[in-house]
């Protein structure tokens, strides 16, 4: 089979259903890139990622639709056009711009359903590009996953890898939600096999990368190849960690997690974002509630701190959780043998 | 004073790489020629890698947990007599000598088009009459690794994905062991294949059977793997546990009844099925195939009265401890019919036993 | 263009239903029986019903938090939303939305909204949809003189302009946003030339005049759809209460309190349709006699409603799970 990177998986999520389902349409700033430029180009990037490259030329202007910087308007318009029979993928770029149109994500689209006594479907994804890593600095790479799992009505998806983002895109696109879909931008060249064909990963389904006895570390995106990366190394001091991968914050698999630590007792949670009130807390919250009588050692997070992403590289890394971290965090739970460390 | 290079297998055509995930033999243990010296996975099998020459165990490279590519060094089989600095320059100077599957155009999957569904195949080896590997409920031609890996070292080997599994085209206009018998001539029609060895398992058995009745002139020989068809039995908890799993844990446990040895199924293998099953399409094929095949708590398609009917050698092989068709459904078939029951093999021989597998079919197609 | 006798008929009967509804639940929500607040429509009822005169099955519109006119001009059951703005089961929205996000689409009605601007993006998307659809749809966006400042309606008619969409924003100036007065709050401009300036034909009607209304709507309207092209109408409304029930409007003089109902829309439409002889003067009485006793009836309707089951606090957040 062959590998693809995160990037072409999306690219072909998006290809796939617009080609399945003709009220699928793409909208957002640059999406094509180059409308009205003197080069007489319309399919000039793609997203300033290159995401969506190449979908103008086989959809047309019609379909994947070039916007203005108005992002309340792109949101507001995917919105409206969704309860009224399209299926819109509204591009916001970077996740930070959320500050300019929040209203129309959280009051309006998520609020539809239920506002409206479930008469109203709002089948929206809303696409965004989050996590530090690239030197973007503070208002282009935060990680508000958590910002909008707070959000009763939205569904929030954070895909880990190439072959996760296309089925839960898909799974995105067909749902009849509103959904928060958030590439992390560090994870576009990352390759793995993905098929060709159209497939889907249910939402609240959580991935279990590995299974060990000894402490569970729960992580998304980003997280979860540095925390594989941690139970690489701390296997061969002789602990066995399981990693899960909830892949969407909303809805959670609190089965899964509560499982895994009723059988290892001990809970490790490493998240990109900030520490308060976050996804960290929360996972937190659910075991210290729920699974509390497994627990055989205090819970750890593994966050960025309570600071906005700073810029110069040292700084920045020293930002972003990594390996050497969740190692750390789970030798001070556990020590080699399976113990909990003293 | 040789020293024999112990490499990562490749079973099967699809195989890239694989995890070793024990060592049997500890550095420094003798092992004699076909002892199983270590444990390896693929994301599609589970298997032991024997020692292809006695001697001593020098080294152990690559460590357990590590996954690496097909013909990678895994360990080094020398005598005790041979020089340490000997052993180390051959390691050193090792070339694997296999191409990674995906870059050997011959074991890509190719595709044709058949009943105005696309199907695609695995084709290996030259000459003889094609042997056509027809996998079952829930399979697919990859599954038949360690056979077409073996087998077609020496003749053209086909192991066809049917509609709805694998690669090809998921839509099933109608599940019947009957129409899919139909399918498939209408597959061998469009590989220009007049005449075939036929090997099937399971619901694949059936539909070998049910070529074999419609177009005998088409069929050379039949090796039927635990086939459908030859009673009424069935474990329906099987085959509803396997359409209804959608969390790989869940599947996991199901599939355990496919086996004698429950360790083959590894969290690889239930992963590579768990993401089948969500490609478009395939959860409903698995469906309509389900209905089809059943008849309440009974299998539909009968053959049992028929087999003496057919005129080419016929071999019917059973794991003994079959958990999904009952290894009974052997007994009392027409003495035309080969009949071998392997000890230690579940529903999958040609997985759990294939180096008998390999033999019996050999035999069979000798025979024809 | 002349209306027939029925269309009359039908015109006055809405903006009497609306008047009489707005009346009732006004003095209802006084009286404690409706919970939290109502903003009422009273005053306005020939812009909601001149302007969705021009709108059928296919169009959609967007509405403000002042939306039980918009509503009911586009078609709603007036005793669900009845039940609704009560809070009770059997309501338009379950008992979830209330008055300030009473929605019905079923009849093209995409929602009150509680957010001043919200609703201006929302239109041009369901515009989108009609013409991405090709349903030969348009979209109203109802907006007031207090949501043309916000930024959401910037950028709605920014994108309306730039997608080349078929949305009429109908900017409702009733002088007011909440207590504030339009001559301060928008900086004194003309609000139809600001929406001109994005690139929209722009027009200016006074909403008291049922027939100039709906002449301005159907030439507007009628081009939209035909050119596919986004517009403007700027309707100037009295608002014959506060900004909510309750509000003593201290902001206004005595002179513009006594001033502010003498224009009444329903009179100026029965004296006009009355004295050129179209509909007598007794059918109206009997149109009026008919509206209360359906709104005195959905009012009791209401009251007597069992309230939703608490159950459903927690249904419908989601489709699918």
């Amino acid at each position: 089979m062959a590998k693809k990177s995160m990037r072409t998986a999306i690219n072909e999520a998006i290809r796939l259903e617009m080609r399945r389902d003709p009220t699928v349409i793409l909208l957002g700033e640059d999406v094509a890139g180059g409308q009205g430029g003197s080069a007489d180009v319309n399919d000039a990037f793609g997203g300033v990622l290159g995401v969506t490259k190449g979908l103008y030329t086989e959809f047309g202007p019609g379909r994947v639709i070039d916007t203005p910087i108005t992002e309340s308007a792109i949101m507001g318009t995917a919105a409206g056009a969704a309860v009224s029979g399209l299926r819109p993928i509204a591009e916001l770029m970077f996740v930070d711009f959320i500050g300019v149109c929040f209203d129309q994500i959280f009051n309006q689209a998520a609020k539809f359903r239920y506002m409206f006594g479930g008469k109203a479907q709002t089948p929206m994804v809303m696409r965004a590009m989050t996590g530090a890593g690239l030197r973007a600095a503070a208002q282009h790479s935060q990680s508000l996953h958590g910002l909008f799992t707070m959000v009763p009505g939205l569904k929030v998806v954070v895909p880990s890898g190439a072959y996760d983002a296309k089925g839960l895109l898909i799974e995105a696109i067909r749902d009849n939600d509103p959904v928060i879909f958030l590439e992390h931008k560090a994870m576009y060249d990352l390759e793995e096999e993905v098929p060709d064909e159209a497939y889907t990963i249910p939402f609240g389904e959580a991935n279990v990368l590995r299974e060990g006895k000894d402490v569970t570390i729960v992580a998304l995106a980003r997280m979860v190849r540095f925390s594989m990366e941690a139970a690489a190394n701390l296997a061969k001091i002789g602990i066995e960690a399981t990693v899960i991968d909830p892949r969407t914050t909303s809805p959670l698999d609190t089965d899964t997690i509560l499982e895994s630590v009723a059988e290892t007792g001990r809970l490790v949670v490493v998240d990109e974002a900030n520490p308060r009130c976050s996804f960290a807390t929360d996972v937190a919250a659910l075991v210290a509630d729920q699974g509390f009588k497994s627990l055989k050692a205090p819970i750890r997070l593994v966050t960025a701190p309570h600071s906005p992403v700073p810029f110069a590289p040292n700084l920045e890394d020293a930002y972003i959780p990594n390996a050497a971290k969740i190692e750390a965090a789970v030798l001070s739970i556990v020590s080699a043998g399976g113990r909990n460390a003293a | 004073m040789t020293i024999t290079a112990v490499t990562m297998p490749r079973w099967g055509l699809t195989m890239e790489e694989g995890t070793v995930t024990a060592w049997l033999v500890p550095v420094g243990g003798s092992v004699n020629v076909g002892q199983e010296l270590a444990e390896v996975e693929s994301s599609k099998l589970a298997g032991t890698v024997e020692a292809t020459a006695g001697g001593v165990v020098r080294r152990t490279i690559i460590e357990v947990g590590a996954t690496v590519p097909v013909g990678t060094l895994l360990g080094v089989i020398a005598d005790a007599s041979v020089d340490d600095a000997e052993i180390d320059a051959f390691v050193g100077t090792f070339k694997p000598v296999e191409v990674a599957a995906g870059e050997d155009e011959s074991s890509k999957p190719k595709s044709v088009e058949a009943g105005g569904l696309r199907w695609s195949y695995l084709r290996s080896g030259e000459g003889g009459v094609p042997l056509v590997l027809i996998h079952g409920f829930g399979g697919d031609a990859a599954g038949w690794g360690f056979i077409q890996g073996t087998i077609g070292a020496d003749q053209d080997v086909i192991a066809v994905d049917l509609p709805g599994h694998g690669n090809s085209e998921k839509t099933i206009r109608d599940g019947s062991i009957d129409a899919q018998a139909d399918a498939v001539i209408g597959f061998l029609d469009a590989l220009g294949i007049d005449k075939a060895h036929l090997a099937g398992h399971s619901m694949g058995g059936g539909i070998a059977i049910g070529i074999a009745l419609k177009a005998p002139g088409r069929v050379a020989s039949l090796t039927l793997l635990a086939p459908v068809g030859l009673g009424d039995g069935i474990n329906t908890e099987y085959l509803k546990g396997f359409v209804a799993a959608r969390k790989r844990r869940d599947l996991e446990i199901v599939l355990r009844q496919l086996f004698a040895n429950e360790a083959l199924v590894t969290p690889a293998l239930a992963e590579e099925i768990i993401r089948y099953k969500r490609l478009d399409g395939a959860q409903p094929a698995l469906e309509t195939l389900l209905a089809a095949l059943l008849n309440g708590q009974a299998q539909r398609a009968q053959y049992r009265d028929k087999l003496g009917a057919i005129k080419v050698p016929v071999a019917v092989i059973w794991g003994a401890q079959d958990r999904i068709i009952p290894p009974e459904h052997a007994v009392g078939l027409p003495a035309s019919v080969r009949v071998e029951t392997l000890a230690g093999s579940g529903h999958m021989p040609q997985v759990e036993a294939a180096d008998q597998v390999n033999k019996i079919l050999r035999e069979t197609i000798a025979k024809a | 263009m002349q209306l027939d006798r029925d269309t009359l008929a039908e015109s006055y009967r809405r903006m009497a239903t609306i008047r009489a509804f707005e009346e009732r639940v006004g003095a209802d929500s006084l009286s404690g029986l409706i919970p939290g607040f109502v903003h009422l429509y009273a005053g306005e009822e020939a812009s909601a019903v001149g302007i969705c005169l021009e709108l059928g099955a296919n169009d959609w519109i967007g509405s403000t938090h002042r939306g039980h006119g918009h509503c009911i001009a586009k078609g709603s059951s007036v005793e669900g939303m009845m039940l609704e703005i009560y809070g009770r089961e059997g309501g338009l929205c379950g008992g979830k939305g209330g008055s300030m996000h009473i929605a019905d689409l079923s009849v093209g009605m995409l929602g009150a909204n509680g957010i001043v601007g919200g609703g201006a993006p929302l239109a041009v998307g369901a515009a989108l949809a009609a013409k991405t659809l090709k349903t030969g749809g348009v979209c109203v966006g109802f907006l007031g003189d207090g949501a043309s400042n916000q930024g959401t309606t910037a950028e709605a008619m920014t994108m309306a302009v730039v997608l080349k969409v078929p949305v009429v924003f109908v900017i409702e100036n009733n002088g007011y946003g909440e207590f504030t007065a339009v001559s301060y709050h928008s900086g004194g401009v003309d609000l139809a030339a600001r929406a001109a300036s994005f690139g929209m034909q722009a027009t200016k009607v006074d909403g008291s005049d049922f027939f100039a209304v709906h002449e301005v709507a159907r030439e507007v309207i009628g081009k939209a759809r035909e050119t596919g092209m986004p517009a403007v109408i700027e309707v100037a409304v009295n608002r014959w209460h506060g900004h909510f029930t309750g509000d003593p409007q201290a902001y206004r003089s005595a002179e513009e309190l006594a001033l502010v109902r003498t224009r009444d829309p329903l009179v100026l439409f029965k004296t006009r349709v009355i004295e050129a002889g179209l509909i007598p003067a007794d059918l109206f009485d009997k149109i009026d006699g008919e509206v209360a006793e359906r709104i005195e009836a959905a009012a009791r309707a209401a009251i007597a409603a069992p309230v939703p089951h608490v159950s459903t606090v927690t249904t419908d957040v989601y489709v699918s799970y």
